[in-house]
């Protein structure tokens, strides 16, 4: 069977399973549909996270990023897996014993403050809807390439399913589906990785074939690494594992990047809504211990992969006739991802890197071309399209559903409808899930151009937005509702103002960045205006209200 | 002040110790050998690997899984000593 076929095969199968599942999880109450009743066990709470929280990016994206990064994809690396400590050490068991539903109702209940509430609510609106967008193209991208689908279709055929479950189930359907997915998109990308370190290294565990030597080609013998490295030297480009050589991230900005994207981790609400559904403080630790576990499985293997696809695709393109180039060039160079163009007129192609390069090739496609280079067979490649939906498609849904409890349950319920009762509730948030659904299915056909722009920026507002305000809400007692706002919106109205003069609109160029830190990572540098202001303000607020002592201490435990 | 029992106030600075500890490591683990110190480890080769580079690519994560075992370990011993409730229902 084809290519295509086989992805036919595994994508409508993985979605006639997440429909069964929606079926099966229906919820009639509000507590069912925000917090899946608070049923979820620790470790299949582990495992939907993991599938909520790697999405499009890390499926289809990092390891492809990686592969043109060498060292500087650590910072995706430690930073998207560092936060989970966070999460557990300073936030999780928290908001579990906080119960309730969203994470602007926990800012506004800390700090008494509907201000705060507000604020919260318009940071986790935003974050979220940036990061679907970027869901949605990776759903186009893959039924361009594997099933010749239009995208406009792809995109709504994967948009109805997650209707489907999340307005049918809400949370109980979203976490079921999430845990059907993590299999999915885990095995999906394992079996090619174990195939491809089996082939080049004799080993078919892709963490310790990394550290192995090649067992073929020109360089067998070399260990993996110190051959890119070589491979590197060669063509003139800095070192694969060298860290921050010219051409390079700098010291200054690999440590902003990472703290960042940590923080941005632990701060982000589709994330921090997992932990309300299991039924204690203590259970919430154990999720986020398992959610990490499952994390890992897929983010050791992704530099792994990378650097097999550095080799892989270094030694089939470079030099090698055009005229000769493999099928899955061509296939590629149809979707207008790869580019070929012959500076020198010899017919070769070269590999190089910046502006004279010969070859353009979109990073974005190393993880779904890796089979095809690898020469896996054809069901391989159409599984690990299905893997790239499920990863996209999870994140999707969790993200819908905090954009449909901020509206249905922190705006209209507390806000504009107090009166509602819960049936009514109920239909707000089934509506707002779909509303929310539509808008991302039209994101999604039609991208926004600054997307890749503004996706930094959503780990940057959660990092100078949320993050602060969790910590400081539960560690301590002197903080003020004002304090708390002020910290709020000059965390993120700083942020926002940096990615915006230096990513967005380009007013000036990186000889201009503050301490030498990049727009993707300023968030650091936003976090910390935050705390500083919050305490500032705090202090010419102070005190507190004597009520919010109390709730400090039933966080903590100590009542 | 509310009432606040002694043992979940002592549980609580256990608790503060614990998570004080697990974020020297944390730190150390990732920010400090997989990037402070990058360069000087990257010097150095490893069944394969250059320590720096391994430590910000393999190492770091491997780590965190390990602070989050004990975590949730020595956590749950700290509040079973503290004997603090179960919060199964919603607060309302």
């Amino acid at each position: 069977m084809s290519i295509a076929g086989w992805t036919l095969v595994f994508v409508v199968g993985s979605f006639a399973l997440y429909s069964a599942i929606a079926v099966a999880s229906r919820v009639q109450t509000t507590s069912g549909f925000y917090v899946a009743g608070r049923g979820v066990s620790a470790l299949a709470n582990g495992m939907a996270t993991g599938a909520d929280w790697m999405s499009a990016a890390s499926f289809i994206s990092m390891a492809g990023l990686i592969s043109f990064m060498g060292y500087d994809g650590a910072i995706y690396l430690m930073g998207w897996t560092g936060g989970y400590v966070l999460l557990a050490l300073l936030v999780a068991p928290y908001l579990r014993r906080y119960g309730r539903y969203t994470i602007p109702e926990f800012v506004g209940d800390r700090f008494a403050s509907q201000t705060a509430r507000l604020t919260a609510v318009a940071c986790a609106v935003f974050i979220s809807f940036t990061y679907v967008a970027g869901q949605m193209r990776g759903v186009g991208v893959v039924f361009s390439r594997f099933l010749t689908i239009p995208v406009e279709y792809g995109v709504a055929i994967g948009g109805i399913i997650v209707l489907l479950y999340a307005t049918l189930g809400g949370m109980r359907g979203i976490t079921y589906t999430q845990v059907a997915q993590y299999c999915v998109l885990i095995v999906a990308f394992l079996i090619p990785a174990g195939a491809i370190s089996w082939m080049m290294t004799g080993t078919p565990i892709p963490q310790i074939g990394f550290g192995s030597p090649l067992i073929e080609g020109e360089r067998a013998g070399v260990a993996l690494l110190r051959a890119i490295d070589q491979i590197h030297t060669d063509l003139g480009l800095p070192e694969y594992t060298g860290a921050f050589l010219a051409g390079k991230k700098t010291l200054p900005d690999v440590f902003a990047i990472t703290m960042a994207l940590m923080t941005g981790t632990a701060g982000l609400p589709h994330v921090l809504i997992r932990f309300y559904t299991v039924k204690t403080a203590r259970l919430a630790r154990w999720s986020v211990m398992w959610a990490l576990f499952f994390i890992a499985i897929l983010y050791t293997t992704a530099p792994a992969v990378a650097a097999f696809a550095r080799v892989n695709m270094i030694q089939t393109l470079h030099n090698t006739p055009f005229a000769e180039a493999p099928d899955w060039f061509r296939n590629w160079a149809a979707t207008g991802l790869i580019r070929f163009t012959d500076r020198n007129g010899d017919g070769l192609m070269q590999y190089s890197e910046g502006p004279g390069a010969e070859l353009a090739i979109d990073r974005d496609i190393m993880v779904l071309a890796n089979p095809e280079i690898a020469e896996l067979p054809a069901w391989v490649v159409g599984l690990v399209a299905a893997g790239g939906l499920a990863a996209a498609l999870s994140t999707a849904a969790g993200l819908l559903l905090v954009i449909s409890a901020s509206v249905s349950h922190d705006l209209l319920k507390s806000f504009l409808r107090p009166g509602m009762s819960e049936r009514q509730e109920l239909v707000a948030a089934r509506l707002s899930a779909a509303g929310a659904c539509v808008v991302a299915i039209i994101v999604g056909i039609y991208p926004p151009d600054y997307v890749a722009a503004v996706v930094a920026f959503a780990f940057g507002l959660a990092a100078a937005s949320f993050f602060p305000a969790l910590v400081l809400g539960v560690f301590t007692t002197w903080v003020t509702a004002r304090g708390a706002v002020a910290g709020m919106i000059a965390g993120t109205g700083f942020t926002a103002v940096y990615i915006g003069w230096f990513k967005v609109f380009e007013w000036s160029g990186p000889e201009a960045w503050w301490f030498g830190i990049s727009p993707e990572g300023i968030g650091t540098l936003g976090m910390l205006i935050n705390f500083g202001v919050t305490w500032f303000v705090s202090r010419r607020t102070g005190p507190p209200p004597p009520d919010s002592a109390k709730m400090v201490a039933m966080l903590r435990g100590e009542r | 002040m509310p009432r606040t029992s002694p043992p979940r106030r002592d549980a609580w600075k256990r608790s503060l110790r614990l998570i004080a500890v697990l974020l020297a490591v944390w730190f150390t683990a990732s920010l400090g050998l997989g990037v402070l110190l990058a360069e000087p480890l990257n010097r150095i080769w490893v069944r394969g690997f250059p320590l720096g580079f391994w430590f910000s690519q393999q190492g770091a994560i491997l780590i965190f899984l390990v602070l989050l075992v004990v975590n949730a370990i020595a956590m749950d011993r700290i509040e079973r000593d503290a004997d603090q409730p179960e919060d199964t229902e919603d607060p309302s």
